[in-house]
């Protein structure tokens, strides 16, 4: 009888990286979504000291990028560590050629896999097999796991298999689905892996080491005589793998009772219709299966778990004799292909195997593939109950596809998207909430406890948006006394939570409510109003479905009991108190334990607070009495306003309500090609307050609108008269400025449900009203009472015409800001430090930008579906973008400019060419043409129309070709854009190698210290001193100065700004770079959320990074070499402050100080002493004399 | 025989030249000095109210703001290496102090409000201090709150405190009240062990530029000792508790008078922050000298000498003189 094991609620990730801590001496990472916890969860581990079997802590280390990790891996190998990764996606693709090797040389290890989808026409950061399947070839065995249970159970057959067969694997689970899926699992003990690993391999693999002690070579070069006799050694490793991993995994069955097989069959012995596929499906299919039969359905599920080495003697053991038809589900796509891999690797077995003594079936059966759940589509039972019954046809629909509606090609599958199986038993709960709220923090808390505090199995999965401001996020949460195979989200609910009223306008909440469930909603109403209150939807299911309707004003405990915006524990308290899991002084006593648990490093009273948050719950929780009477105003979700283009209308608007899912293959782009300009048809009133401008005491600076990461603060200077049709109260003032004639009047307008009520535009306003100090020239005030009238103001603030570009000043701050900006409304964070950047180099060159825009947080607001801050001018002209890869960008970006170069090059040759066939005076005009500021690209823009329409009536093949290049006769503006993790680490080889490359591109690095977008890790970029993911203790090292490394090249412009410590050195900085004909370089200093501080005051934190001369302000122009001048001035006066009282200000760098005090004292000192040796070095180096040659 | 003990709190002290709350205890080697120096306890610096509540709640809000909000980020820094330090800090650094020294530890907590934080009381004596210094440093602020609350609010803090330890406890408290001997005797009546004159409250300013308050930290000069100096005259004689005087002692000069006024310590910070622990012996040549020259056989001869009760010209810290200053006064041409 195995023994008990301990119980734990966790993710797939945790589960594997458990395991894989515990059995290697090394682990090389490198952060990718959504692997990044795996590696975290082994570096936290490590820093606390925890040990692996043999007692000793695992060297965690961050890399550049996934192919330094898989390098360092294969090196660790080579010289006998223990070594393991985690990666995923484009990062498992970066290790293919190390894994060839590592396979080729016959060495164990276990690479742990977070599948998901490989960018094709976009980027996707869910789950599906795409990348694993690239890596079928490499020789690697793949295991794939289907939960997180096997996800720990598979991690260490893994291990032991790997040290047994000498192949190494890929352990493989799916990305989210299974990684990110809280499930209550039985943990193995130290004793289970103790018994599973074999000292005697682990030594063997260390004999295998390179040592000069009794010195090999391995890797040598071969040539045609003997490479394919030496590849076809290995041969024999493979044979014998399935046999090993069987074998292990009946040692492993015998130690825990959990019995896997290579391939496990389930389902009716006498089956006829079978469905092959892999990972988290199998457990999907595994319980639709099981209902299906019960009602006389005759099916069965083959779930593939060792599918390299793919073992055809053991797939055909595991069918039923009976089978007649097979569908093998494919969670990827292989475009051109006769089919998907595992369909084509059950066909040839199948096909090989007819006519031999093992072949199981009387008659061959029909097999047919299909393709799933690709980027984490939903897999649910009604699908499957599809497939199925698609296999009782006479002849099943091959190539197939489910979950989708192709009306192109029409793979897909129809199904009932209303059968669902009886789940009765077990209590499904959906809670909706903001980022901001702590619901998913809290929820993780409530499966922990019921997991942990009950004999029940738990699950629990979040769904969150693409936005990173004002983030709604869906929980859905499993109990029942029976493990959970439902790898899908909830679509009837026991139990609904809102817990934010605002969302009851932005989802069909309760349509996931079964009659006779539980609705529990935070509302800021009082017990009598709450009805009122209420859309007419919501009213009408609360009726027609007899809902239990209960309420609490969580805002107003949280606030009195100082929980300021988190309701997180109030509102699981009310779940635990209603749902009625455990008895109420029960789960009252868990919850605190839990709070214990996750706060109590935090400090005894932020534990006391949350005490008195769950104590004060339970007394202003209530039951509404829900009248007969149906009142309300309908709601209609994600509806955009009918000026929209179609597109967004029939698409966009589709996507925003939530309801991508139902939209067919035909409404959406076949080759990853949008439009523009899109964000703003998202009005999404995510602030309760907005800036409101005060034009008596406004002194239009623009310093507001400079800063602002939205831009939602706009001015325009215009004739006075266009106010008579102006709404009542729309605002204006006389323009300042000798460049305006009396009659003109300035308007400061805010987008009022765009704002994301971040208050910097406040913050860096440099007026105070005289009065009272406390007001400035903007403040913010609430919105909703404004919604409407500011809503009226900002139309007809858009209907007003842009400012002429050529009457401002385009390098000042106030100039610069009377410019449209092409890049609005993004879902960056409140605050973002990003954001004020990209959308200056839009109001100053968008109508002629191009941009790489390498991964990272700048790809995912500027680029991830529904909509797009990238904008258009009133010509239709705007930046064109694109994002290739994390790794690869500034490559990217210079095929750009290669192409431009080539083809203005081949259009001048034409133009000369043509010269006599056209106007031969506008022929010089355009060759001659002075484009270096903006009135000559202008000119040459219309030179250029006058060209094409001479050629449009031409009929030569030189015109037509002149006519297709033609425009790369107005001069385009190259933009390499990304973070400092791209610039710093994984992209710097290539930027290294573009800046050396002389072309005309301009790389902005949005420069936040670490990497953003993936949760805070370490970069090389983080300063000295910092904690990050991976430098949980303090980073020990100076950050990179990518800036002097740049400036060695001499022709290379290169400036280190930060906005908020000067704005015009920015204004400056950008127009420089962008006229400089070359390669310009622009460091810009991001303050970023992952920082810890207060993001209102985000522009003087720049100003405080500056003072301290931590973060140095210059400029290198090469151009000033020409003039015998120093390229280098140095912006940064001598440091003011010391870098502790700039830093200090910042939890990353004072969470050091309250837990590791000494240490923090130290590093602070070395950065105190770094800085000032740094700035003295500047310094001399700006002092040199650059005199003439004698 | 020494000619400058005293005794304070309960404790016999070598002298009355005690270093009052300052950073100068954050450093054990410093506090050694000082106790080399001839230091007879040392007031720690203070535990404030706001360091348990406020920064361990921002530090909170700021480790998991953001969190849980997107897919690729569910935190943006790394789980806690150690167990924050904070309160926990201030209760090592104690047992590192008493530890390192021999004599008196006085540990010092900051705040205005009975709550939680009050706790920290017990964990203090725990750690070995020997007594403890409650600073009440409150600004009324809110009409609606009268002098009576405000006297309350002392006590309560002061009844909260006793009850959570048993080691001596002193009062630092304002001088801004309206019938000091009062709520002094009342003080004393709910246990305090010791008064300490007085906090200085720190003094905004304005700056025209910026249209901003500053606070800027403004250190004391030998001028700031007359306002304990009346205070510690005229409760001399009336009130058995402790009285240490702890605004502006510079010199043996202000030593003497303070003394004189009836102080039983005379607690220095800023005097030591601007010259060092040495500045402790420089003070007590100065006061052996001025005893040799004035023929006093110890600072116990003249302490209260001059508090009101000795002095023959009680108005001198009453109205009376007020009178008379004012009609010297001459005004510069």
């Amino acid at each position: 009888m195995p023994e008990k094991r301990k119980m734990v609620t966790i993710d797939g990730n945790e589960a594997a990286a458990y395991v894989a801590h515990k059995t290697n001496e090394v682990c090389a990472i490198y952060p990718i979504t959504p692997s990044s916890n795996m590696g975290e969860w082994a570096d936290a581990w490590s820093t606390q000291g925890r040990k692996n079997i043999w007692g000793t802590i695992p060297s965690v280390i961050e890399m550049q990028s996934e192919g330094g990790a898989s390098g360092a891996v294969h090196g660790a190998l080579q010289t006998g560590a223990l070594t393991t990764t985690f990666t995923a996606s484009q990062g498992l693709l970066l290790m293919i050629p190390n894994m060839y090797k590592i396979a080729g040389e016959l060495t164990s290890t276990v690479f742990h896999v977070s599948a998901r989808t490989i960018a094709t026409h976009a980027l996707s950061i869910f789950g599906d097999h795409s990348d694993v399947m690239a890596t079928r070839q490499t020789g690697f065995a793949m295991l794939a796991a289907a939960s997180v249970q096997e996800v720990m159970d598979f991690a260490l057959i893994a291990q032991a298999a790997t040290l047994k067969s000498r192949l190494p694997f890929i352990h493989f689970f799916d990305g989210f689905r299974t990684s990110h899926e809280v499930m209550k699992i039985e943990q193995l003990s130290e004793a289970d892996i103790r018994s599973m690993i074999d000292d005697d391999l682990v030594i063997a693999h260390r004999n295998r080491a390179l040592t000069p002690n009794e010195p090999v070579l391995r890797g040598t070069a071969q040539n045609p005589d003997v490479f394919f006799q030496a590849r076809e050694t290995v041969n024999p490793y493979y044979s014998a793998t399935p046999d090993i991993v069987q074998e292990t995994m009946d040692e492993f069955g015998r130690l825990t009772g959990r019995q896997y097989h290579l391939f496990d069959y389930v389902g009716s012995p006498t089956a006829e219709r079978v469905i092959v596929l892999m990972a988290s499906g199998c457990e999907a299919v595994h319980n639709t299966v099981e209902y299906l039969n019960q009602f006389g359905e005759n099916v069965g599920v083959l779930k593939v778990r060792l599918y390299r080495p793919f073992s055809m003697t053991h797939l055909l053991a595991a069918f039923p004799k009976t089978v007649k038809t097979i569908a093998v589900l494919d969670r990827t796509k292989e475009p051109g292909a006769p089919g998907e891999p595992l369909y084509q690797d059950i066909t040839t077995a199948l096909s090989e195997a007819r006519g031999k003594a093992d072949f199981p079936f009387e008659d061959m059966p029909m097999i047919v593939g299909g393709r799933y759940g690709l980027s984490s589509k939903e897999f649910t039972p009604a699908m499957i109950k599809g497939i199925y019954d698609e296999l009782k046809s006479e002849s099943p629909k091959n190539h197939f596809t489910i979950g989708i509606k192709d009306d192109v090609t029409h793979t897909s599958l129809t199904y009932d998207p209303a059968f669902t199986l009886a789940d009765d038993k077990v209590f499904r709960g959906i809670f909706f909430g903001l980022g901001s709220d702590g619901t998913v923090g809290a929820n993780k808390n409530s499966i922990k406890i019921i997991g942990e505090g009950t004999e029940n199995y738990a699950q629990g999965y979040f769904v969150y948006d693409s936005k990173k401001s004002g983030s709604t996020t869906i929980s859905h949460l499993r109990f029942g006394e029976d493990p959970i195979k439902s790898p899908y989200l909830i679509d009837r609910a026991n139990f609904v939570a809102c817990h934010q009223f605002e969302l009851l306008n932005t989802f069909d909440i309760l349509k996931y409510a079964i009659p006779g469930s539980t609705f529990l909603l935070n509302t800021p109403y009082a017990k009598d109003d709450i009805w009122s209150k209420l859309p007419r939807n919501v009213q009408k299911q609360i009726v027609e479905k007899k809902l239990k309707f209960y309420a609490i004003n969580a805002i107003e405990v949280a606030r009195k009991t100082g929980m300021g915006v988190r309701i997180n524990t109030i509102m699981q308290t009310c779940f635990f108190a209603l749902s009625g899991i455990l008895p109420k002084d029960e789960s009252i006593r868990m919850i605190k334990k839990y709070i214990e648990k996750t706060y109590g490093k935090k400090g005894d009273l932020v534990v006391q607070k949350n005490y008195d948050a769950v104590d004060q719950s339970l007394a202003h929780l209530f039951e509404v009495d829900v009248p007969d009477l149906v009142t309300g105003v309908d709601v209609k979700f994600g509806v955009v306003p009918d000026m929209a283009p179609e597109f967004v209308k029939n698409v966009t608007a589709q996507i925003i309500a939530g309801l991508g899912d139902d939209l067919p293959v035909s409404s959406l782009p076949n080759d990853g090609t949008f439009p523009t300009a899109t964000t703003q048809w998202e009005k999404r009133n995510i602030s309760s307050e907005i800036p409101v401008w005060n034009p008596d005491i406004c002194i239009q600076c623009n310093k507001c609108a400079f800063a602002c990461p939205h831009a939602v603060i706009r001015m325009k200077v215009y004739d006075g008269v266009l106010l008579d049709q102006a709404p009542e109260t729309f605002k204006s003032t006389r323009a300042r400025g000798k460049e305006w004639s009396p009659e003109d009047v300035y308007t400061l307008q805010v987008a009022p449900e765009d704002c994301t009520g971040c208050a910097i535009c406040v913050d860096v306003c440099p007026v105070k009203d005289k009065s009272n100090v406390s007001l400035k020239a903007i403040n913010m005030r609430e919105q909703i009472p404004l919604r409407e009238t500011e809503r009226a103001n900002w139309n007809y603030f858009l209907e007003i015409p842009e400012v002429n570009r050529d009457k401002v000043a385009h390098n000042t701050v106030k100039g610069s800001q009377l410019l449209r900006p092409l890049f609005e409304f993004s879902g960056a964070c409140a605050g973002c430090g990003e954001t004020p950047y990209v959308k200056l180099a839009t109001q100053l060159f968008g109508d002629r930008m191009i941009v790489a825009n390498a991964t990272g947080c700048s790809s995912i607001y500027g680029g991830n579906l529904p909509t797009t801050p990238w904008a258009k001018d009133e010509t239709g002209r705007g930046p064109a973008w694109s994002n290739s890869l994390f790794e690869d960008n500034a490559e990217f970006g210079l095929g750009f400019r290669l192409t431009i170069d080539k083809h203005t090059e081949y259009a001048r040759e034409l133009l000369t060419r043509l010269k006599g066939d056209l106007d031969p005076e506008l022929v010089e005009k355009i060759l001659g043409a002075d484009q270096s500021d903006e009135p000559g690209v202008f000119e040459q823009r219309q030179r250029v129309e006058k060209l094409n329409e001479l050629l449009a009536g031409m009929t030569s093949s030189a015109a037509k070709q002149l006519l297709s290049v033609s425009e790369n006769l107005v001069r385009k503006s190259v933009w390499i854009m990304g973070g400092d993790g791209w610039a710093y680490d994984i992209g710097y080889g290539g930027l290294d190698h573009v800046l050396a490359s002389g072309r005309d591109v301009n790389v902005l690095v949005l420069d936040t210290g670490v990497y953003s977008n993936t949760g805070g890790q370490a970069s090389k970029a983080t300063p000295l001193g910092a904690v990050a993911k991976f430098a949980a203790s303090g980073k020990e090292l100076n950050k990179k100065d990518l800036g002097m490394m740049a400036m060695s090249y001499g022709g290379v412009y290169v400036a280190q700004i930060a906005m908020g410590a000067s704005d015009a050195q920015t204004v400056k900085a950008f127009i420089e770079a962008e006229s400089f004909n070359g390669p310009s370089l622009i460091i810009a200093y991001s303050h970023c959320i992952a920082h810890g501080f207060n993001m209102e005051k985000g522009m003087e934190q720049q100003k405080a990074a500056a003072e301290s001369g931590n973060w140095l302000l210059y400029r290198y122009d090469p151009r000033r070499r020409a003039e015998h001048k120093n390229p280098l001035i140095l912006d940064s006066k001598r440091p003011k402050i010391s870098v502790k009282d700039y830093a200090y200000n910042e939890t990353r760098f004072n969470m050091l100080s309250k837990y590791m005090p000494d240490r923090a004292r130290d590093l602070m000192q070395k950065a105190d002493k770094a800085t000032r040796e740094n700035y003295e070095y500047y310094q001399s180096l700006a002092a040199i004399k650059f005199d003439k040659e004698e | 025989m020494n000619r400058l003990k005293t005794k304070y709190l309960g404790f016999e002290l070598d002298s009355p030249l005690v270093p009052s709350a300052s950073p100068l205890s954050r450093d054990v080697d410093t506090v050694k000095r000082l106790e080399d120096a001839g230091a007879p306890a040392i007031v720690m610096y203070s535990l404030f109210e706001e360091e348990i509540h406020h920064e361990d709640a921002e530090l909170e809000h700021y480790l998991t703001n953001g969190s849980h909000s997107y897919a690729e980020a569910m935190s943006y820094f790394p789980e806690p290496v150690e167990t924050l330090e904070g309160a926990e800090k201030y209760i090592t650094q104690i047992q590192l102090l008493k530890k390192a020294v021999e004599i008196p530890v006085i540990a010092s907590l900051n705040g205005v409000s009975v709550s939680g934080w009050m706790q920290y009381a017990k964990k203090i004596e725990d750690a070995g201090a020997d007594a403890l210094e409650l600073n009440v440093y409150y600004i009324p602020t809110d009409q609606s709150m009268s002098g009576t609350d405000v006297k309350n609010l002392y006590v309560e803090c002061l009844q909260e405190v006793k009850k959570h330890c048993r080691i001596p406890v002193a009062m630092k408290i304002s001088p801004y009240f309206s019938a000091l001997p009062s709520f002094a005797k009342r003080l004393q009546d709910e246990g305090a062990d010791g008064l300490v004159m007085f906090n200085r409250f720190y003094q905004p300013d304005i700056d025209l530029e910026k249209l901003e308050v500053s606070t800027r930290i403004n250190l004391s000069t030998s001028d700031h000792i007359r306002l304990p100096l009346r205070w510690i005259a005229v409760l001399r004689g009336q009130l058995q508790l402790s009285l240490g005087a702890s605004s502006g002692v510079h010199t043996a000069k202000d030593v003497l008078k303070l003394t004189m006024a009836g102080a039983d310590v005379t607690m220095m910070a800023t005097a030591l922050l601007q010259n060092g622990p040495k500045h402790l012996k420089k003070i007590r040549k100065k006061l052996i000298e001025w005893m040799d020259e004035n023929e006093y056989e110890s600072l116990e001869q003249m302490r209260g000498s001059m508090s009101m009760q000795n002095v023959s010209d009680m108005g001198a810290f009453m109205r009376g003189n007020y009178i008379k200053m004012l009609r010297e006064f001459k005004v510069h041409a």
